[in-house]
C-alpha cells in the first residue's frame, strides 16, 4: 500500500510502484478527468499537477510521488462551482470533443499559480506540449488569457494559487 | 635625481600609452548608402545563404521570438553577458551603412565599421580564415535581408572588460589572422571540410576548451568544451561516444539523425537546423574532416562490435517481457532506486522494440550524454526533454522536471550511468543537478 496526496486528501493505493499515476487515478481512484492519449508523454491529455508543476501522469510512476501534492482537474472545482480557470474555458467554449481539455486546464493552472500575469508568449510557451486534435487552440489560449485577467485582477495581492482547492 | 626618475616614469607611461593606442586604434570606414537588392547577383546571394547557414549566423544573431539576424540574443560568457548585434541592413541599428571592406575587416580582425573592437564572442578568430569570395557572398546575403530596426541591449561586462580597445591586446595574444592554409597531403574533401569547420563553421568555439582569457587552447584542440551550460563533447580521440564517429555517422548527424548517435540536442540543435540548406557536398566534407580529428577512435577504445554487443546485453526487452522477476525483487523500501524509476518513467520508450511515432530512441548505451565525462547534458535532457525545431516533425522526449525531485533524478542517473554507460559514477552529479535546477539549498 502506498499513500498518495490527491487533491488535498490522503488516498491509500494498492498498486505496483511502477504503475503510472494516470492508471491509478482512473482505475483505482475513479478520477477520470485526466485522459489516456498516447501513453508516451507526447500529447498532454494526461497532464496533472505535482507540487504545482504540470507533469504527464502517463509516464510518471507513483513511486515518485510519495509525500508529494497531486492535483487533478477534479481538485479545481465542480460542475456547480467551477474554478476561475474552468469558468474561463466554459465562457470561451474552448472544448470541442473535450478530450484534451482536462490536461490543458491543468497545464494552464500550473502556469497561473506560478505567474498570475503571464504574457501571451508565456502562455503559448507553457501550453506548447499539449495537443488538441479538434483545433481549438485559439479558444484555449483565449480561455487562459481570460482566466489570467480575471484571477489577476481578483487576487492582486496573493497572486494565483487560491483556485486550487 | 627624483625629478629625473619622475620624468623617466612619465615618458615611459606616455610611450606605453602611445604604443597601446597605436596597437588598438583602427580607423573608421566611411558609411555608405545601403546598396539596393540590384547591387548583388543572385548566385552570390544564394551562396551566401548556404555559407551563413554553415556559419550559424542566425543562431546567435536572432533573439528568442525575434526577427532573423536582428540580434539581441543574450550570450552568457564567464566574463558577463554580451548581446548579439543586428546584422540586417538597417542603416541606423544594423549594418546597412557597412561597406564590403568594413564587413570584411569585421570578419578578419573583429573590428566594427566605426573602428571599435568587437568581442571574440563573435568568432572572428575563426571567420578570419574565410576567403574574400565567401565573405563577399555572405555580405551579399546579409545586405539583401529585410532591414529590421532593432537596437541590441548594452552588454553587461564589468570594468575593465567593457573597455573595447583592450581587445587589441587579446588579438595580439590569440588572433591568428589570415586565410586558411590547405594541407597538400590531404584530400580535396578533407581540405574543404577543414576550411569550413575551422573557419565559418567555428566548431572549435564550443568543442575546444578555453583558457582563463576565453581563448581556445591550441594545445587541446577539440578536447571538449562548454556551450551555454552544456558540455560540448570532445571531437578528438578522447571522444566519449561509445560508437566511433565515422564520416557517414557525422554526415547523418549533421543532417538530423544517426541511428548510433541520435540527434543534436542543446545548443547543437540550432546549429544543425541552420545547416540544413548547406550543400550536401559541404556537409560531407565537414564530416570527413571532423571524423579525421578522432581518427575513428574513442576514449572507450571498444570496437563498434563490442559496443553493439554491450548495448544489446543492456537493452530493456520488449515491455511485456521486461526482466520482471529481477525488477519485482526490488522491495517497496527501494522506491528511490534508480532502476525502479527507470522502469516506471523511462522504459515505456527506452526499451527494445517500442513503437514510437517517429523513430526509436537511440540505445542509451550509444549515447555520449550517458558515457561522457560531464553529467550536465543528461541532466538537462531528462529535465527538459527533446523537442524538434518549431513547426517541424522530429523525435520528442517529454521533460521530467515536474515529476522528479533532485534526489530521484540523481538516483535515476546513477543507475543509467552504471547500467547503460558502463562508466564510473559521476562525482559531481548531485551538485550538477542542484546547480542546473537552481535548487541549491544554501
Amino acid at each position: 500500500m502506498m499513500a498518495l496526496d490527491v487533491n488535498g486528501t490522503t488516498r491509500q493505493v494498492d498498486a505496483d510502484p511502477d504503475t503510472p499515476l494516470l492508471y491509478v487515478l482512473r482505475n483505482d481512484l475513479a478520477l477520470n478527468g485526466a485522459k489516456f492519449g498516447c501513453g508516451l508523454g507526447q500529447c498532454g491529455a494526461c497532464t496533472v499537477m505535482v507540487d504545482g508543476n504540470a507533469v504527464f501522469s502517463c509516464v510518471t510512476p507513483i513511486s515518485l510521488l510519495e509525500g508529494r501534492r497531486i492535483t487533478t482537474v477534479e481538485g479545481l472545482g465542480t460542475a456547480e462551482n467551477p474554478s476561475p480557470l474552468q469558468q474561463a474555458f466554459i465562457d470561451e467554449q474552448a472544448a470541442q470533443c473535450g478530450y484534451c481539455i482536462a490536461g490543458m486546464i491543468m497545464r494552464a493552472q500550473a502556469l497561473l499559480e506560478r505567474n498570475a500575469r503571464p504574457s501571451d508568449a508565456e502562455i503559448r510557451r507553457q501550453m506548447q506540449p499539449n495537443l488538441c486534435r479538434c483545433g481549438t487552440h485559439m479558444r484555449i489560449l483565449r480561455a487562459v488569457r481570460r482566466a489570467a485577467d480575471a484571477m489577476g485582477s481578483a487576487s492582486a495581492a496573493p497572486a494565483g494559487g487560491e483556485a486550487r482547492l | 635625481m627624483w625629478k629625473r626618475l619622475l620624468l623617466g616614469l612619465i615618458v615611459l607611461v606616455l610611450a606605453a600609452g602611445i604604443g597601446f593606442f597605436a596597437l588598438a586604434w583602427r580607423s573608421a570606414y566611411d558609411p555608405i548608402d545601403p546598396p539596393g537588392r540590384t547591387a548583388f547577383d543572385d548566385a552570390a546571394i544564394a551562396r551566401g545563404a548556404a555559407l551563413a547557414g554553415i556559419g550559424d549566423c542566425a543562431v546567435c544573431h536572432t533573439a528568442a521570438g525575434g526577427e532573423a539576424y536582428a540580434g539581441g540574443l543574450p550570450i552568457p560568457t564567464p566574463f558577463g553577458t554580451i548581446y548579439s548585434t543586428n546584422i540586417t541592413p538597417d542603416p541606423e541599428t544594423g549594418i546597412g551603412r557597412w561597406s564590403e571592406a568594413a564587413f570584411r575587416r569585421s570578419m578578419r580582425e573583429g573590428v566594427a565599421r566605426d573602428g571599435s573592437h568587437l568581442y571574440p564572442a563573435f568568432p572572428y578568430p575563426h571567420f578570419t580564415k574565410a576567403t574574400d569570395e565567401d565573405i563577399r557572398a555572405i555580405y551579399a546575403f546579409l545586405m539583401t535581408r529585410e532591414p529590421v530596426r532593432a537596437e541590441a541591449p548594452a552588454n553587461q561586462l564589468p570594468f575593465p572588460l567593457n573597455f573595447r580597445p583592450l581587445m587589441a591586446g587579446w588579438n595580439l595574444l590569440f588572433l591568428d589572422e589570415g586565410p586558411f592554409r590547405p594541407d597538400p597531403n590531404q584530400s580535396e574533401a578533407w581540405n574543404r571540410g577543414a576550411y569550413l569547420a575551422e573557419g565559418l563553421g567555428h566548431c572549435g568555439s564550443c568543442h575546444t576548451p578555453v583558457n582563463a582569457l576565453g581563448a581556445e587552447r591550441k594545445d587541446r584542440r577539440y578536447a571538449g568544451g562548454v556551450a551555454e551550460g552544456w558540455h560540448a563533447p570532445a571531437l578528438d580521440a578522447s571522444s566519449p561516444a561509445p560508437m566511433p564517429w565515422t564520416e557517414e555517422a557525422l554526415a547523418n548527424y549533421l543532417r538530423g539523425w544517426d541511428p548510433h548517435h541520435g540527434l543534436a540536442a542543446g545548443p547543437m540543435a540550432p546549429v544543425v537546423e541552420t545547416m540544413k540548406d548547406a550543400p550536401a557536398a559541404d556537409i560531407a566534407a565537414i564530416a570527413t574532416y571532423v571524423a579525421s580529428l578522432s581518427g575513428g577512435r574513442t576514449a572507450s577504445r571498444r570496437s563498434a562490435d563490442q559496443v553493439v554487443a554491450f548495448a544489446e546485453e543492456r537493452a530493456f526487452g520488449p515491455v511485456p517481457q521486461v526482466d520482471r522477476p529481477k525488477i519485482s525483487a526490488v522491495q517497496a523500501e527501494g522506491l528511490q532506486d534508480g532502476e525502479r524509476l527507470f522502469v516506471g518513467a523511462c522504459a515505456t520508450c527506452h526499451h527494445e522494440g517500442g513503437a514510437l511515432p517517429y523513430t526509436r530512441p537511440v540505445e542509451l548505451s550509444f549515447s555520449s550524454s550517458v558515457t561522457g565525462p560531464d553529467p550536465r547534458n543528461l541532466v538537462r535532457i531528462v529535465l527538459d526533454g527533446i523537442h524538434p525545431p518549431e513547426g517541424q516533425p522530429g523525435p520528442i522526449m517529454p521533460g521530467f522536471a515536474g515529476a522528479l525531485t533532485d534526489q530521484q533524478l540523481e538516483a535515476l542517473l546513477i543507475y543509467v550511468r552504471r547500467h547503460f554507460g558502463n562508466a564510473p559514477a559521476w562525482r559531481e552529479l548531485g551538485a550538477t543537478i542542484r546547480d542546473i535546477r537552481g535548487s541549491d539549498a544554501s
